[in-house]
């Protein structure tokens, strides 16, 4: 397997490199959009641990983004709290918010999550809307625009300075998850994913996982949601709707929703495909998500990263 | 006091339309054990065909019958083509598939018809009748009156045909039935065209309140979702018991605590469904579910 690992280690080294070094051959509105794929995939990472690997279906993810954007909106703006500050700020307030789902999130089963999470995110855009005194009410929060930090001033744009920060935490979250669910506690996870009775019967306690799998993944939520934030400088209640909740969900299937490479399959659907899409009619997205996420259902259940792995895996690269 | 009858008669309107949905969705889980979340989609599709039918000159009724054939046959169709492949798959793959319907839908709507919000015109007349002294709207009444009498041909249906034995069969023991020679997914079809039915007759309903959009049913879905889960997810009466109830408690609480007014509607909605979820899953109507370990 060492070999495996030198080469694993190569390719990681090799797109990190070209990950660092794109903001100095690529147009600028290009590294604005790849913004966006890591900020979608930090989402979808989430819903991937919570959908995926726990096995609890998530309709309201977007909720957790908007939590997210509006804290860290709400940070910068009125207490001074630096941007990047604010990321772990709002990660953590996700996470507490997604605890406290994660228990109720612990009497429901399958579907019945999937209702409740729906009505979530449907309230969610609407409950922001009214409590005008913090959130702006429908005008939302407009921020200023986001800048490198003063000794970078000059080197590189603000743009390109939240580009590097995000592609940073895709990496970094994207290990850490991979070496937490490697162990123990991703064993436990699947599971209770799989047999709940006889996971609880051999001493896993659902309680403590199941409530760790949703605040865990609320907080990458709230990382993406504080990311998208800054990348558009602006927040308002109907970015956060039902279709935010609905797109991430598309993109952690159509990504693939058993493998962590899932994630950064499905924030590139998420950011390209409507761009895409939209050059035909404002209403294309839509159907394209929609007929391919039924066909992925049907015929490639693993997802796009799913289907990748078991190619390679297949014609042994 | 005509306030407050007013208020209420308003929210049974209100109530009886969620109820219409909530016992669609009803359908659909005693049948699959799923919940269809296309279905609100579907009945808004369904909304818009009638209005086409409207605008080439076709009368509101006549439109309305057309309609609730097309929402029938399109629903039998769609159960052929893109459910019956996934029938027997876990309930969450069910639940993305319909998801996927769900967008596709709303993406087909905005496609043919376009985001701007269109005014639907009421089958009902715009005269107030006089009630024993109290002045009720018309298109309260009118829609209270079209939806019971829906519901009850729904129930007439299920207690006392053949067809309704049938399909219930089929939905609870799929494999007795079909030794007895049922066609189970001949019933499952049916199904999924009757609870169409039931959403385009909601869609039609609710389209001169909330005006006409592809995202008219969200919200709806929602409320009916309350309605169902509030009744006992399985049972239709509890979807009926429930869907009134939530809409004269809905809009009782919306006009008079002004603290919720127009915009926590739906949160008051995701409130009751996690408390009813939570404390009592069954619902008022529905069974404890027992499990054999």
């Amino acid at each position: 397997m060492s070999g495996s690992n030198t080469r694993r280690l190569v390719a990681l080294a090799f797109a990190v490199l070209v990950l660092a070094a794109l903001p100095r051959f690529v147009p600028s509105f290009v590294i604005y959009q790849l913004t966006f794929v890591g900020a979608y995939a930090i989402a979808i990472l989430g819903l991937i641990l919570l959908t995926g690997m726990s096995g609890q279906i998530s309709l309201g993810h977007g909720a957790f983004v908007a939590v997210g954007g509006y804290v860290a909106a709400m940070l910068v703006q009125s207490t001074g709290v630096g941007y990047v500050a604010a990321i772990p700020l709002a990660a953590l307030v996700c996470g507490l918010f997604g605890l406290a789902l994660g228990f109720v999130a612990l009497r429901l089963e399958g579907i019945y999550l999937a209702l409740a999470t729906f009505a979530l995110a449907v309230a969610v855009p609407p409950t922001f809307k009214h409590f005008k005194a913090w959130t702006g009410g429908v005008q939302g929060i407009s921020l200023p625009p986001f800048a490198a930090p003063a000794a970078l001033r000059g080197i590189i744009s603000g743009d390109q300075w939240l580009y590097l920060i995000t592609w940073c935490l895709v990496g970094g979250l994207l290990l850490v998850t991979s070496f937490a669910l490697r162990g123990r506690l991703g064993r436990s996870l699947r599971a209770l994913r799989d047999h709940p009775i006889a996971a609880v019967s051999f001493g896993v306690d659902p309680t403590f996982h199941k409530t760790l799998a949703f605040a865990w993944s609320a907080a990458y939520a709230g990382v993406a949601g504080t990311l998208l934030a800054f990348a558009t400088a602006y927040v308002s209640p109907d970015a956060y709707g039902f279709a935010l909740s609905l797109t991430l969900l598309a993109g952690a299937v159509l990504g693939g929703l058993d493998t962590l490479y899932g994630a950064l399959a499905g924030g590139i659907v998420v950011e390209f495909l409507p761009f895409w899409a939209q050059k035909i009619n404002p209403a294309a997205p839509s159907v394209v998500y929609g007929i391919a996420l039924v066909l992925v259902m049907v015929f490639m259940p693993v997802g796009i990263a799913g289907a990748a792995l078991r190619f390679r895996r297949r014609h042994a690269l | 006091m005509q306030d407050l009858a007013q208020q209420v008669v308003s929210g049974l309107a209100t109530g009886s339309i969620y109820a219409s949905m909530a016992l669609a969705l009803v359908l659909i889980y005693r049948s699959m054990g799923v919940i269809n979340f296309a279905q609100g989609e579907m009945a808004m599709v369904t909304t818009f065909i009638a209005w086409q039918l409207t605008q080439i000159g076709v009368p509101i009724w006549i439109a309305f019958a057309l309609t609730l054939a097309a929402a029938f046959a399109g629903a039998v169709a769609l159960e052929w083509i893109v459910i019956r492949p996934v029938e027997r798959a876990a309930p969450l793959t069910v639940v993305i598939v319909t998801l996927g319907l769900f967008i596709t839908f709303n993406g087909i709507a905005g496609w043919v018809w376009g985001y701007v919000v269109k005014p639907f015109p009421t089958p009902f007349p715009l005269t107030p009748l006089n009630i024993a002294g109290i002045f009720i709207n018309s298109q309260d009444l009118g829609i209270i009156a079209v939806s019971l009498a829906a519901l009850g041909a729904i129930s007439l249906l299920f207690q006392k045909t053949k067809l309704g034995l049938a399909m219930r069969a089929a939905a609870l023991y799929p494999e007795e039935s079909r030794a007895l020679g049922i066609r189970v997914s001949r019933m499952l079809a049916l199904g999924w065209g009757l609870a169409a039915v039931m959403g385009a007759i909601c869609g039609v309903m609710v389209a001169p309140i909330v005006f006409l959009d592809p995202n008219m049913m969200q919200g709806i879905l929602v409320y009916a979702f309350a309605a169902a889960v509030l009744g006992g997810i399985e049972s239709p009466v509890g979807a009926v018991v429930g869907g009134l109830t939530l809409g004269v408690l809905v809009n009782l609480l919306g006009t008079y605590v002004t603290a919720i007014g127009t915009d926590l509607r739906l949160t008051v909605a995701f409130a009751i469904i996690v408390a009813v979820l939570v404390f009592r899953p069954s619902g008022l109507f529905g069974r404890a579910k027992l499990q054999r370990v």
